[in-house]
């Protein structure tokens, strides 16, 4: 034990990875309350393209975010092969809705480089981070940009 | 642990205060009104004195000083010896506040400003002063100096056994003494010194009981035999009868009482299990019950009377009521001399042995009143929500049914009927759980009244009706706020100065009535005043000046009235403590609408206003109707609805150029089109009339509108999610639900769609005023 604090200063973290298009990302599974399949959303009136609208959780009214729209991907098509990655966010629960599930990753914070200097804005917001493992680029999502501010300033 | 468990007791005891205050305010109510029975004076008396028990227990000391003070007047009166009169009762309910402040201050731990009692103990105990002085009753008050003295005074009952010394102290100094002589109490307190040992002695022991029945007790239908029987239940029992005041036979009056005991009893049990034979009777009876525990304890009794205390036959003696030389009639004597004054006396520090009667009786109505649990109000919640699924599980699983051929199946069918109605009576059992009546609330009213009458100096009564009428417990948390303020509003605005009521022939006191009633599903409750009625000259100056609509603006009455609902909108120029802190009637219709309820103002000048708001039962279930919108199911709630009717051609007028109206039978009702204001579709699209429903609807104010939709799927309960949570606030949706196919659909606003749609045709004043 003392010794791989030593080796590392801090604690590993896990990550659960998903792809969007060509491209992957992932968040914190410590966040992360559920993987379920797509089903098909109650559109919300005057709400963000990005928001899906809602879907019901057990009982619960679950909001659907298109993280593909969200991060200026282009809307998703969503058919059955989808994923919604159902997330806490502060005190919210929010349904991500991604295109597959890749892995489970083990990795330090210290491992996590800074996002590229990249223009789009859009991106930089979104992105926490970047992982470089086996070839791949993974970034690491800013959770709380997820949802717009007034949106949960109002809940 | 230890400290959890007090933690829970004294949780408990402030729950209990709650009842009690409300107990107590209602008793000092009917009393306002009258009713002096001797039930609800004592009523009031034990919810006082239960609260002064308790915050004895908690060493709440402010809080006891207070209500003894308080339960020495309710004492009082309920002795007849205070007259509870219009003065007497105005300070008492004022006082019943101050109980109530000073337990929500105990409850949060805060320091209590003497000045916010002190006063009005003083005024209280000045009333018992006053009334107290010309009774022979005097002594009493002796033994009941400065309130704060009292102040900690433990429920102890150890000086009961001494209560009697006082009276052989009364005739040997001077017989025949003025009043004054009579306060012996004080003198008797040192000899009460060594009772302790009485507490000392728990196992093994005996108590000795000196009992001579008075001729009342007698009167009364009481026999000293059934009373000795029952002490022999306490342990093996020697009973000694002093014949010492016996007469010889010429002189005996057949109804006279003559007889003493002296009874010795070997038991564990203390001097209360033995005082509890004589709780009917103590009153009509000379008693002393002493615990004899060691000889030693025995022995350090030194007692007042050298002589007379050891020798149970002196202390007889010194019970004797009358000396034989002193008239035989009791009413003869003066009253200064004998058994009455010492009656008199004997009453006071019975005080204890009275509060033990109290909770004898406290006792009895606990076991008679309806069984009763206190639940953690999450578990009631968890219930609810649990039965919530249970319902759209229900409905998911008819749905499915329906889908397969089961449903030919009589007995599949049958059964799902049966778990359709059984999870509906499920549902509205566990509603009801949650139902409270309106009383407390409209209570909390009464003091208002009182506070904002002595604020404004003018007369108000306050008539309440329907308050057992029950409500959800949120509803009525959410209710007190809006409802204080209209409450206010309704004095502080509404009604004139007791100058300007009698000028313009009205009486002196105001009215403000606050009902209650279940009506078609949902609940009114209506304030009305018999005040000035709105001022629709004012209210329209001041919402012209300040710019909340068009000078030249043509407003119906209804219209100006509703003004006053405007954010912004306040009519007193000066901001008052009472009403008008920069909050208005705005807040309140917010509030309202929060509850998915709604608010109405009628009002006729120099007749009185009245407000009526329409709140939804609970908030966990909703009647509505299912409708298709653009390919999206929606849910609009039934109550908003007035009736429905088919998009036919003939009774659709286009007006202006996105704009349409349809006949109704009063006239043209604007038609909403629901998608387009749910921004499904891009632009409204002025109905052709080929295909849809009207769903005709009612919003604030009382206009009419009706909103396109494309067609009606069903009628039906369902339970209300909040979109919050996980969400926020979407416009023209008031919340969300699960249908049978367990998908989301929304709930409609209704009013906020009207006035979205309202404020697009560009009416600005009923957009805002909507």
């Amino acid at each position: 034990m003392t010794d791989t604090r030593d080796t590392t200063s801090a604690a590993p973290i896990e990550l659960v990875a998903f792809r969007i298009g060509a491209q992957e990302y992932c968040v914190d599974i410590m966040a992360v309350r559920e993987i379920r399949g797509w089903t098909p959303a109650t559109t919300l009136p005057h709400a963000p393209a990005f928001v899906q609208g809602v879907i019901n959780l057990r009982g619960a009214v679950l909001p659907i975010v298109d993280l593909s729209s969200r991060l200026g991907l282009g809307a998703a098509a969503p058919t059955e092969r989808h994923v919604t990655i159902v997330v806490q966010i502060a005190e919210q629960v929010v349904g991500l809705l991604v295109d597959a599930v890749s892995d489970i990753l083990t990795v330090t914070p210290e491992q996590m480089r800074p996002t590229p200097d990249v223009a789009s804005e859009t991106t930089r917001q979104f992105v926490k981070g970047v992982f470089a493992m086996e070839g791949r680029m993974i970034s690491l999502i800013e959770l709380d940009q997820v949802l717009p501010h007034d949106q949960r300033e109002a809940a | 642990m230890s400290n959890d468990v007090l933690a829970q007791l004294r949780q408990t005891f402030f729950e209990e205060c709650d009842e009690q205050l409300a107990e107590l305010e209602t008793g000092l109510l009917q009393m306002q009104d009258g009713a002096t029975d001797s039930e609800t004076v004592n009523a009031v008396f034990r919810a006082v004195h239960s609260v002064k028990g308790g915050a004895g227990a908690f060493k709440l000391t402010t809080l006891v000083s207070f209500a003894h003070v308080f339960e020495t007047a309710l004492d009082e009166i309920r002795s007849d010896r205070l007259e509870a009169g219009p003065a007497l009762m105005k300070a008492m309910l004022r006082a019943s506040d101050v109980l109530a402040d000073l337990v929500s201050a105990a409850r949060n731990g805060d320091d209590v400003d003497e000045a916010l009692w002190r006063g009005l103990a003083d005024e209280i105990a000045g009333f018992c002063g006053k009334e107290k002085a010309p009774s022979p009753a005097a002594p009493v008050s002796a033994s009941d100096p400065a309130p704060a003295a009292f102040a900690p005074q433990p429920m102890a009952f150890t000086p009961q056994p001494m209560a009697f010394t006082p009276q052989p102290m009364a005739f040997t100094p001077q017989p025949m003494a003025a009043p004054p002589a009579f306060t012996p109490q004080p003198m008797a307190l040192p000899s009460l010194a060594p009772a302790p040992a009485a507490e000392d002695a728990k196992a093994g022991g005996a108590l000795r009981i000196l009992f001579r029945p008075r001729v009342e007790l007698y009167e009364k239908a009481n026999d000293a035999v059934v009373l000795l029987r029952e002490l022999e239940r306490l342990g093996a029992m020697t009973v000694t009868c002093d014949l010492s005041e016996a007469p010889l036979l010429d002189a005996l009056d057949p109804h006279g009482a003559y007889l003493g005991f002296d009874i010795h009893i070997v038991t564990d049990r203390d001097e209360q299990a033995a005082r509890e034979v004589f709780e009917f009777c103590e009153e009509d009876c000379d008693l002393v019950i002493r615990r004899e525990a060691a000889p030693a304890a025995e022995a350090a009794a030194p007692a007042a009377h050298a002589a007379a205390a050891p020798d149970p036959a002196a202390i007889l003696n010194a019970l004797r009521p009358a000396p034989k030389d002193a008239p035989a009639d009791p009413s003869a004597a003066a009253p200064a001399a004998d058994p009455p004054a010492a009656d008199k006396t004997a009453a006071k520090p019975a005080d204890p042995a009275r509060a033990a009667e109290e909770a004898a009786a406290q006792r009895a109505a606990a076991t008679a009143a309806p069984a009763t649990i206190r639940v953690d109000l999450d578990r009631v919640d968890r219930l609810i929500n649990l039965v919530g699924e249970l319902v759209i599980n229900q409905a998911m699983l008819a749905q499915a049914v329906q889908g397969a051929d089961g449903a030919r199946d009589p007995a599949v069918s049958g059964g799902l009927d049966e778990l359709d109605q059984l999870t509906r009576e499920i549902q509205e059992s566990v509603m009801a759980i949650r139902a409270q009546p309106l009383k407390p609330l409209f209570q909390r009213m009464s003091r208002i009244v009182r506070e904002v009458a002595d604020a404004t100096g003018k007369k108000v009564r306050l008539v309440t009706e329907g308050e057992w009428t029950e409500v959800d417990k949120t509803v009525v948390e959410r209710l007190a706020d809006p409802l204080t303020h209209m409450i206010r509003n309704a004095i502080d605005h509404g009604l004139e100065s007791p100058a300007d009521r009698l000028a313009a022939g009205k009486p002196e006191e105001g009215v403000v009535r606050l009902s209650a009633a279940h009506r078609s599903g949902r609940v009114v409750i209506q304030i009305s005043d018999d005040g000035a009625g709105v001022n629709r000259d004012k209210v329209r100056a001041i919402a012209i000046g300040k710019g909340l609509v068009a000078a030249d603006a043509q407003l119906t009455e209804s219209e100006i009235d509703n003004l006053i609902f405007l954010p912004g909108f306040s009519t007193t120029e000066k901001i008052s403590a009472i009403s008008g802190r920069g909050v208005g009637m705005d807040v309140v219709k917010r509030s309202i609408h929060a509850l998915s309820g709604r608010i109405f103002l009628k009002s006729k000048r120099g007749h009185g206003s009245e407000f009526t708001l329409s709140l939804p039962l609970t908030l966990a279930v909703l009647d509505g109707m299912v409708v298709t919108v653009d390919g999206q199911t929606l849910v609009a709630p039934l109550s908003a609805i007035v009736e429905t009717m088919s998009l036919d051609a003939g009774r659709l007028r286009a007006f202006g150029a996105s704009n349409a109206v349809i006949a109704d039978r009063d006239g043209f009702v604007p038609i909403i089109d629901t998608a387009a204001e749910l921004g499904f579709r891009p632009h409204r699209r002025v109905v052709g009339g080929d295909k849809g429903v009207a769903l005709l609807v009612e919003s604030e104010g009382g206009g009419r509108s009706a909103l396109v939709v494309d067609a009606i799927q069903d009628q039906r309960q369902v339970v209300i999610k909040s979109l919050e949570t996980n969400y926020g606030r979407v416009p023209g949706v008031a919340a969300a639900t699960i249908l049978g196919d367990g998908r989301v659909a929304l709930i409609l606003d209704v009013d906020a769609l009207v006035a979205r749609a309202r404020g697009a045709a560009s009416e600005p004043l009923l957009a805002a005023a909507g």
